[in-house]
């Protein structure tokens, strides 16, 4: 099981530079202070809506230290993320590519110009390159081309995929990517299709 | 008419870069370079147009005192408006509160000339067919900062409390997503889908451009854009609830982002994509 969290963790480890990039920390403000401007700004939300901006123990170690957690820090948010982590009880962890095109593609759900009942897209493609000939892709993550067939569509690598796009920082502390199952962003088909997209021999990603 | 056409024109050209932008990456950076140095002639900026309705409304008699905003004083002195923009957010003592441009607008229409805010502050953001006082005047007062640096005020204690808390906001993480505005400001050279986003999380260029070109004229938008509008946006696509307008988080960002850009050229009102 270790094992498995340590291949996922190189692989997504070149995700990281923004991670390593040291900025410099001036005298930090007091956390209440912070906390009573943002009451100032988003008091009037719903309560929902603010819950969503209440840091978890998890978030509260990475804003403190602008995401730059001690190791002994994120081997306790590792451990406390992997908890969450929902495996498909079937254990059928490929779904349908052509679907995970769609979902890498919709950048839309959970912003307030959204109707409530939006299903949220993954918006992939904002941060990682995939399909070849979509040449419309973010730089903020590592580029995913051919990312089933570099690791020989291997079942620890389907799992870690998997734990990956349900919880980013189940396998990386602070890592910037959202945690979209466990943020229930997206569902657990959506996740095994955005899996499929990555690992289907017949994905346009492997091609 | 002529307004409608041009902006036709300008989104048009957008249109066939943005086009090309998908094809080639090296080709694509050089002609939206072309492109900005194409639609940043000041005469074909319709953003002066908002800096002209808000000169008018700066000198118009409004409120229960029937006086105009010439008396309202910008950190200055009152009515005087050369380089206040470049000296704002700071800290004013008759409001024993530190605020940007729009908060101080708001309080000396309130204050000075005893006018009801609420209409204004409904019609914070302008839409087709409905102008913005806030944006109108926010225009023509920056404009008279334009060719100015920036020099953020940090002298006193309740400004240093602002651009430490602005600090914490920008990596402070949160919504579905987990975002924080240093998720995507935060690194060199980083694009999201093609478009290139400058790194704030340190002073220098990337701050000095990104800042020293607000307000701007926002092509797709058709429309006059400050700061606020800006910040409300990428609060919107960090999944956050909506912040409300000329709000101290709002404030304790623009001291923390005009730190990173201090010294800064301001070259307002700009345009953009």
């Amino acid at each position: 099981m270790k094992k498995v969290f340590w291949i996922a963790a190189l692989v997504f480890n070149s995700t990281l530079s923004f991670a390593a990039s040291a900025q410099t920390m001036s005298k930090p403000a007091d956390p209440a202070v912070v906390d009573a401007y943002v009451k100032a700004t988003f008091g009037k939300a719903p309560p929902e809506w603010q819950a969503r901006i209440e840091p978890d123990e998890t978030l509260k170690l990475c804003n403190a230290t602008h995401n730059n957690v001690p190791s002994a820090d994120a081997d306790k948010i590792v451990a406390r993320e992997l908890a969450k982590v929902v495996y498909p009880a079937d254990g059928k962890l490929l779904g349908d590519w052509k679907e995970g095109i769609k979902i890498a593609n919709n950048g839309r759900g959970g912003q307030f110009s959204d109707p409530p009942d939006t299903v949220a897209g993954g918006n992939c493609y904002a941060c990682h390159q995939l399909e070849k000939k979509e040449l419309s892709f973010g730089t903020l993550g590592p580029s995913l081309t051919a990312y089933g067939k570099e690791r020989n569509y291997a079942p620890d690598a389907i799992k870690a995929a998997f734990t990956k796009i349900y919880d980013s920082q189940a396998v990386v502390a602070c890592s910037n990517m959202p945690r979209f199952g466990a943020n229930k962003v997206l569902s657990e088909k959506q996740i095994t299709d955005l899996v499929a997209l990555l690992f289907d021999p017949e994905s346009p990603v492997n091609k | 008419m002529r307004r409608t056409a041009l902006r036709s024109a300008i989104a048009l050209v957008a249109l066939g870069i943005l086009g090309l932008a998908a094809y080639a990456q090296d080709a694509s950076e050089k002609e939206i370079e072309r492109y900005r140095a194409m639609i940043s002639d000041p005469m074909s900026n319709p953003g002066f147009l908002a800096v002209d309705r808000g000169e008018a409304l700066w000198a118009e008699k409004r409120g229960s005192k029937n006086v105009s905003l010439e008396g309202c004083d910008l950190g200055n002195g009152a009515g005087k408006l050369e380089g206040a923009y470049a000296k704002l957010p700071r800290y004013f003592a008759d409001a024993d509160r530190v605020m940007d441009l729009e908060q101080r607008l708001l309080w000396c229409m309130q204050t000075v000339q005893g006018f009801d805010t609420k209409d204004v502050v409904a019609r914070r953001f302008s839409a087709p067919g409905r102008a913005s006082d806030m944006e109108d005047l926010v225009a023509f007062i920056a404009n008279k900062s334009s060719g100015m640096k920036f020099e953020v005020q940090l002298g006193h204690p309740k400004e240093q409390e602002m651009a430490a808390v602005g600090e914490a906001l920008f990596y402070r993480r949160g919504g579905v997503m987990d975002f924080a505005c240093a998720t995507c400001h935060g690194d060199e050279g980083k694009r999201i889908r093609l478009q290139a986003l400058p790194n704030l999380a340190k002073p220098g260029k990337d701050a000095r451009e990104t800042m020293g070109a607000w307000p701007t004229y926002r092509v797709s938008q058709g429309a006059l854009r400050t700061m606020q509008h800006r910040l409300w946006d990428c609060y919107r696509q960090q999944r956050w609830p909506v912040p409300e307008y000329g709000s101290d988080a709002i404030t304790a960002l623009q001291v923390y982002l005009n730190k990173q850009a201090n010294g800064g050229e301001i070259t307002v009102p700009s345009i953009k994509r």
